[in-house]
């Protein structure tokens, strides 16, 4: 790779480029509502999506940093916010079990179902993905804006669930019964997963139909750009695997508002009182259905994470993904196996050796799709000469951590040592690397990336260095000493963070530490926060292709007007034509003859 | 650029939009019932024992002819539609809104009746499951009805426009009641005979 030459991160513009939008002037001028609100237009749905998605990001971790403090000193007032709680959650600032479990259980529920997923696939899918195949628009605009608001409403629902008496689902976010059906607050969790689910079939239904009937002339299969493989099997497991829980939501509801017994056994005694119920319930079955979404769910956070951080990686080497047809395989055998790993989540259940010994198995072949993108991922870095901006320094991040968070899972799919590590702080530990340093850093690389094609601005580089440092040695302080946790048999969900166990007690300091670091994690979003707004505003201007990049995106105008693109775009080359020796500069678009 | 294959068949993959989407919907819903059917297998087999008898079967057996006969009066909504044939359409289409109708009516005189006698869904097992399964495919008949009356009342107007585009929604609804009337057709026997 001789002939690569590195650049400044954003080249100076063509002087023959049209960014402004001529184009939009036969359109007739929508009015505000139309345009902004209840738009029909991918992109504005996008940034909907995105900001909503950001904003509840934000409020998930808002919850979090609230347990940190119960956790890392049990019983002491909450500064600050303690006072404005409420007699009912944190009477003098002290923190009740009960809204601790609260804050557990929407924690959980708003990252994964509020925060990653609109923002990975209602954000980025929706605004990049159209854009990526050269479509003027999804293939159902009306539908994609009805699949927003049904979104948002959900998101409403989760939110007011604070207020009634009793508060919000307290059950954890996987919702166990029988105690999810008896606990408060779980009523309207299970009304606002069915707007939920609602909105990511809808949503799924029209990126499949976009991405098969809309792209572009000579947009074949194998020239997609890998972030639309990545979307198009999201989209599918969104399709597939969120109606067994829209079917177990329904009949959890069921059994909380009509008195049936789905999910409760026979002589079940609450609170010293049998319960007058007909009973014969499975809790079982509603783990089974749980997690026949859930396991799947975990690929719909991380494929499109793969996606984003594949197009930042090709870009910034300036080379060719390595073996992008095995990455489109892997993911596409990802997304099947995804289909039959779900009950390695419940190996502790009882459920017989049979059923631990093939879902283990299952777990490990699924591992090696897993395993093929990351070192895929990794060559494409080799001999490289490196852009090191801001987008790419978390994309480079995301890949030692998503290693860590999928090796630490192995461990956990294997039932013999999950027997010890089961339920443990090991767990959270493992999942929230590959969520929280993985997938969520993907997506602020891919904030970063596309905020120019979204906004006709770049954001603030030096801003983004001291986000993307200060992030990046938080988020490990905070996740790194939940293994030593872990392992040392510290449980999750203990309201006073375990130190009613007398073998936890070497390892209630990390609780401390973790804490601190979380809530400077918290202050290390400020000039994230900042950077994206200002940026808007004072940013610098850029033109259609600030990156020199080669997909079908960067060839409409930075923001594209509505119908996206100025003339019909025809593809000609594969999406990731960097460096080809003899041409004449290191990127050939695809867009380009 | 306007939104393309909306009506037209894209000719590397022989589909237009809509034609997709109300396949991949029906996917979504056959995931749907199947974790249903499969809660009721599993709530079956654990069962120390299941009731027989329970429901009407003269009321399930009537039930059953009435949709398949709406099923069949839907394709001649189509069909009537692809042969021109605009009043033939409308008469289909408005049979098959009313075998609906009475479909649910007779679902009502059903529920009235176990309702009446204190079956209700907390009643047992087998009256949970009953009342969630055809429940949920009563609400996907409402759902069907209303997307008929739409495409006889206002929704109509699109014919004039654009026939072709007209013809494909009828289309799509037809795949959709068809779907409908499978679901009953497993419901039926698993419910009311087995």
């Amino acid at each position: 790779m001789d002939n690569v030459t590195t650049h400044g991160s954003v080249a100076p513009g063509h002087a023959h480029d049209h960014a402004h939008d001529a184009h939009d002037d036969h359109h007739t001028e929508l009015g505000f509502w139309r345009k902004y609100v209840f738009s029909v237009d991918h992109k504005v749905i996008g940034i909907q999506y995105a900001v909503t998605g950001l904003i509840f990001l934000l409020f998930g971790f808002t919850l979090m940093m609230i347990m940190r403090w119960q956790l890392a000193y049990p019983g002491r007032p909450i500064p600050l916010i303690g006072a404005w709680l409420g007699q009912d959650r944190a009477p003098m600032g002290i923190m009740l079990p009960e809204f601790y479990n609260q804050l557990g259980a929407m924690h959980g529920t708003i990252m994964v179902f509020l925060g990653v997923v609109p923002l990975a696939v209602g954000g980025f899918g929706n605004f990049v993905m159209p854009l990526q195949i050269g479509a003027p628009d999804m293939a159902f605009p009306k539908l994609n804006m009805v699949s927003y608001w049904v979104y948002f409403l959900g998101g409403v629902t989760m939110l007011a669930s604070f207020f009634p008496t009793g508060g919000a689902a307290q059950s954890g976010w996987t919702s166990y019964p029988p105690l999810a059906v008896i606990a408060p607050g779980q009523t309207m969790w299970l009304v606002g997963m069915i707007f939920l689910i609602t909105s990511s079939l809808l949503g799924s239904v029209n990126f499949i139909v976009t991405i098969v009937q809309l792209r572009a002339k000579g947009l074949t299969w194998m020239r997609l750009p890998f972030f639309v493989w990545a979307q198009l099997v999201t989209a599918f497991l969104l399709l597939l695997a969120f109606p067994p829980l829209e079917a177990a939501g329904v009949l959890q509801l069921m059994d909380r508002v009509a008195g049936t017994s789905f999910f409760m056994p026979s002589g079940l005694v609450v609170s010293g009182k049998p319960m007058m119920i007909s009973g014969n319930g499975n809790p079982l079955l509603w783990q089974h259905l749980f997690w026949f979404l859930a396991h799947p769910e975990v690929y719909v956070l991380i494929l499109p994470a793969f996606g984003i951080i594949s197009e930042i990686i090709a870009n910034n080497t300036r080379k060719p993904l390595w073996g992008y047809k095995t990455l489109v395989y892997a993911v596409v055998f990802l997304g099947f196996m995804s289909f039959v790993v779900w009950a390695h989540h419940m190996f502790m259940t009882g459920m017989g050796t049979t059923m631990s010994a093939f879902f283990q198995t299952t777990t490990m072949i699924i591992s090696i799709p897993s395993v093929i993108v990351l070192t895929a991922l990794l060559l494409s870095l080799w001999g490289a000469s490196i852009r090191f901006n801001v987008p790419m320094l978390f994309a480079l991040a995301f890949l030692p951590m998503f290693a860590i968070g999928g090796l630490t899972g192995l461990p956990l799919g294997l039932a013999p040592s999950d027997i010890h590590l089961h339920d443990t702080y090991y767990v959270i530990g493992h999942f929230h690397y590959v969520v929280a340093p993985g997938t969520i850093f993907a997506l602020f690389g891919g904030v970063y990336y596309w905020f120019p094609k979204a906004t006709g601005r770049q954001m603030n580089a030096a801003l983004g260095y001291i986000h993307f440092w200060t992030s990046f040695i938080c988020i490990n302080l905070v996740f790194m000493p939940m293994f030593i946790q872990g392992l040392g048999g510290m449980n999750r969900r203990m309201y006073d963070g375990g130190a009613q166990y007398a073998h936890n007690a070497g390892l209630l300091k990390w609780n401390i530490v973790i804490g601190m670091a979380a809530w400077t994690l918290g202050l290390c979003q400020l000039p994230f926060i900042y950077n994206f707004f200002a940026s808007i505003k004072w940013g610098k201007p850029v033109d259609k292709n600030p990156w020199e990049a080669t997909t079908l995106e960067w060839s409409a105008p930075s923001p594209p007007g509505h119908g996206n693109f100025l003339t019909e775009p025809v593809v000609y080359r594969g999406p990731y034509e960097y460096s080809v020796p003899g041409a004449a500069k290191d990127f050939s678009p695809q867009f380009e003859a | 650029m306007e939104i393309p294959y909306i009506v037209e068949t894209r000719a590397d993959t022989g589909l237009n939009n809509s034609k997709l989407g109300i396949w991949l919907f029906l996917a979504s819903e056959v995931m749907l019932f199947g974790a249903l059917f499969s809660t009721y297998i599993i709530l079956r087999v654990g069962a120390p024992e299941w009731p027989h008898g329970e429901l009407s079967v003269l009321f399930g057996t009537i039930n059953t002819v009435i949709l398949i006969s709406s099923s069949v009066t839907m394709v001649m909504a189509w069909a009537s539609l692809k042969m021109n044939e605009w009043a033939k359409h409308r008469m289909y289409l408005i049979v098959t809104i009313l075998l609906a109708s009475v479909f649910l009516v007779n679902k009502f005189f059903e529920y009235a009746e176990h309702v009446g006698k204190g079956e209700l869904p907390s009643h047992d097992t087998f009256f949970a499951i009953y009342f969630t399964l055809t429940g949920l495919h009563g609400l996907h008949i409402v759902g069907g009805i209303v997307v008929m009356l739409y495409l006889l009342g206002p929704g109509a107007k699109l014919h004039k426009k654009n026939p072709e585009m007209f013809t494909n929604r009828i289309e799509a609804t037809g795949l959709y009641w068809h779907f409908v009337d499978l679901v009953w057709i497993f419901l039926f026997p698993v419910l009311y005979l087995l």
